[in-house]
């Protein structure tokens, strides 16, 4: 019963976890714009002289910015379509009745639970090295150059090892979507007509659309802010051909220990990451409703 | 066009055999309603003709040409589930237009096919909608539009009406039929519900556990069942059946009297009972009246207004040219 005293009650439980939540979404924004205004380097930070807009027009005019938010777009939109391409075929691939199969869904999901650090760190040294590498080794078998991945092409090597890490969710999701299609419906187009692909395409896709929407829209959220891939591995280099926004905005503070830069560029970092977020729900959003 | 002729046709799952050997042979143009208790394999057995069952052994020919072999949409056979399997995220027009589109059929045909049908099956108000929101019997009419418009040689039928209230389903069995009429396209059409089979039927398939019992018109079976499964299965109430030294009194292991054909009378009859029960339809007054002759209470219909009750003494005689009589294996004795 919604009476005045439980209601008062009600807000009287709540308010911890709304004051702590509050706490802990506004008090860093708030600083981070504050920082943003001021001239505050690590290397004097005694004097924090206000500059206006300064750091923000700093931090926008600097070219490897440009660069950087290529990459992260690059980097998101590769990711994402390996993921959800890859995934769609290995849902499709989970869904047959194999010899064997609860192993492989196993083997499959397995990727998901290894750190980020770990999964790069592995993919760097055991892989990806053009020499003593499962791929690189596997080039010199059969007679060919070996790549040196991370500083040939850095920014395809991190996309796949990112890659790598979210097939298992974009899968997991596509394969439950997947198996929740009715027999009756594959039936109902079997008799209508319809190949194998032509079922694919007009009843299996079109039914999988709100999952693939999901995948899309909650990796993005994460994808946009991938780092510890590139601290352990490329470092954003050759250059800034692998530096990411996020990258570039740790790289402010701890390499050249400006805050002042760095908050700027992390508030730059929240509005790219809405008007992505607002394109995406424009976009695909509809999706979503029954 | 719509022969259907099944030959030894066998089917198990693993080691479980749900159809023993069959032979059928439905006619170009005839209605054919498989009815049986649940389980029994209609819809195994239609779902076989339409091809997303392979058969074990045993062939299936369709006008006349081999099929056993050929995939669902090579024979020709359009069919309508009991769920429907409506294409969700596509209108009315695209569900209906989809079998033609695959079939590569031109645009304007397309047209005018799915317009065509959308008029016969009073679509033209929802062609746009999905099928989410339609209501049942609009969503059927959906499934039917679909299999119409292909022109296919014969229609399935699993249980169409089974997901629709009472009242729908009087007027959805009258569209079908009707459709039946106009296009005299072989249909086969499974149900368990014996008013369907009865109302609809050309033709009626019994099946038990995979066998046929009987093949014959709704009007054969209902007077010359040719075992007590058909005589207890067809007709509604269900025939009386009796056993014991009433049954050997006509030379029978068994005697069959439906309810309609025992005289009902409050002073004179063969055997005495007591009435436990009365349901009054209004049309008939089911009766179920408790005899020394049987050891279950005997159903028997009188009119709408006999004035029984509940407790009263009733006498109760067959009419001898209505009684069937059956052997100790269950078979009907001429
Ligand atoms: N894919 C399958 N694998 C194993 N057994 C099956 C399979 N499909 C059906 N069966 C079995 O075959 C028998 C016949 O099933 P079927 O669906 O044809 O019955 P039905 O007559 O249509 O019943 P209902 O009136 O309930 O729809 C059942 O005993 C069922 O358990
Ligand atoms: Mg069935």
């Amino acid at each position: 019963m919604a009476t005045l005293h439980t209601k008062t009650a009600a807000r009287a439980m709540m308010a911890p976890a709304v004051i702590v939540l509050l706490i802990w979404m506004a008090v860093p924004l708030a600083m981070t714009l504050y920082f943003s205004t001021l001239n505050y380097t690590l290397y004097n930070p005694i004097s924090q002289p206000f500059v206006g807009f300064d750091n923000y027009s700093y931090f926008l005019a600097d070219p490897t910015f440009l660069a950087a938010l290529v990459n992260t777009l690059v980097l998101v939109v590769g990711v994402l379509a390996i993921t959800v391409i890859g995934g769609i075929l290995v849902a499709l691939l989970l869904d047959q009745d194999f010899y064997g199969v609860n192993i492989v869904r196993l083997l499959v999901i397995a990727p998901f639970f290894v750190m980020p650090t770990v999964a790069a760190l592995v993919w760097k040294n055991m892989m990806m090295n053009p020499v003593y590498g499962v791929i690189g080794q596997f080039l010199t078998a059969i007679g060919l150059t070996p790549i040196d991945w991370m500083t040939e092409v850095p920014l395809l090597s991190i996309i796949i090892i990112v890659a790598w890490q979210w097939l298992p969710f974009a899968t997991l999701i596509l394969l439950t979507s997947l198996q929740s299609l009715s027999a009756d419906q594959k039936e109902a187009a079997e008799m209508d007509g319809a190949g194998a692909l032509s079922i694919f395409w007009y009843i299996t896709l079109p039914h999988m659309s709100r999952a693939i929407t999901v995948v899309i829209l909650i990796q993005t959220i994460f994808l946009l802010s991938i780092f510890a891939e590139i601290l352990v591995t490329t470092q954003g280099g050759p250059g800034s051909q692998s530096t990411n926004i996020t990258y570039l905005v740790a790289q402010q503070a701890t390499s050249y220990g400006d805050i002042g830069a760095a908050s700027a560029g992390g508030i730059v970092a929240v509005v790219l990451a809405n008007i992505v977020a607002i394109f995406l729900v424009r976009l695909i959003g509809k999706n979503l409703d029954a | 066009m719509g022969q259907i002729h099944l030959e030894k046709v066998r089917k198990t799952f693993g080691d479980v055999v749900i159809i023993p050997e069959l032979d059928l042979k439905i006619e170009d143009g005839e209605f054919v309603v498989f009815v049986g208790p649940s389980g029994c394999g209609k819809s195994t057995l239609l779902r076989l003709i339409a091809g997303l069952e392979d058969v074990t052994s045993g062939e299936i020919m369709i006008d006349g040409a081999q099929a056993t072999a050929l995939p669902p949409a090579k024979r020709g056979l359009a069919m309508v589930f009991q769920s429907y399997a409506l294409y969700p995220h596509m209108s009315v027009r695209k569900n209906i237009a989809f079998p033609l589109k695959m079939a590569g059929m031109d645009k304007a045909e397309i047209d005018r096919r799915v317009d065509y049908a959308a008029k016969t099956l009073n679509l033209d108000a929802y062609i746009d909608r999905r099928p989410a929101q339609l209501s049942g019997g609009q969503r059927q009419r959906v499934a039917i539009g679909r299999a119409i418009v292909r022109e296919p040689a014969a229609f399935l039928f699993d249980e169409p009406l089974s997901n629709l209230d009472a009242a729908l389903r009087v007027g959805m069995r009258l569209e079908i039929s009707e459709l039946h009429q106009r296009l005299k396209t072989t249909m086969i059409y499974v149900t368990h519900d014996q008013v369907e089979a009865m109302t609809m039927a050309d033709k009626i398939v019994v099946l038990r556990a995979g066998k046929i019992e009987q093949v014959g018109t709704p009007l054969e079976l209902y007077t010359n069942p040719q075992n007590t499964f058909v005589a207890g299965f067809i007709g509604s109430p269900r025939m009386n059946l009796l056993s014991g030294a009433e049954a050997e009194k006509y030379g029978a292991a068994t005697i069959g009297i439906r309810p309609e054909h025992l005289r009902l009378s409050t002073t004179e009859g063969d055997w005495t009972g007591t009435v436990k029960v009365s349901e009054h339809l209004g049309s008939d007054t089911f009766l179920h009246v408790e005899t020394p002759v049987h050891d279950e209470p005997i159903t028997v219909r009188a009119d709408g207004e006999f004035p029984i009750h509940a407790g009263d003494t009733v006498y109760l005689s067959p009419q001898q040219d209505k009684l069937h009589r059956f052997n100790a294996e269950g078979l009907s004795i001429r």
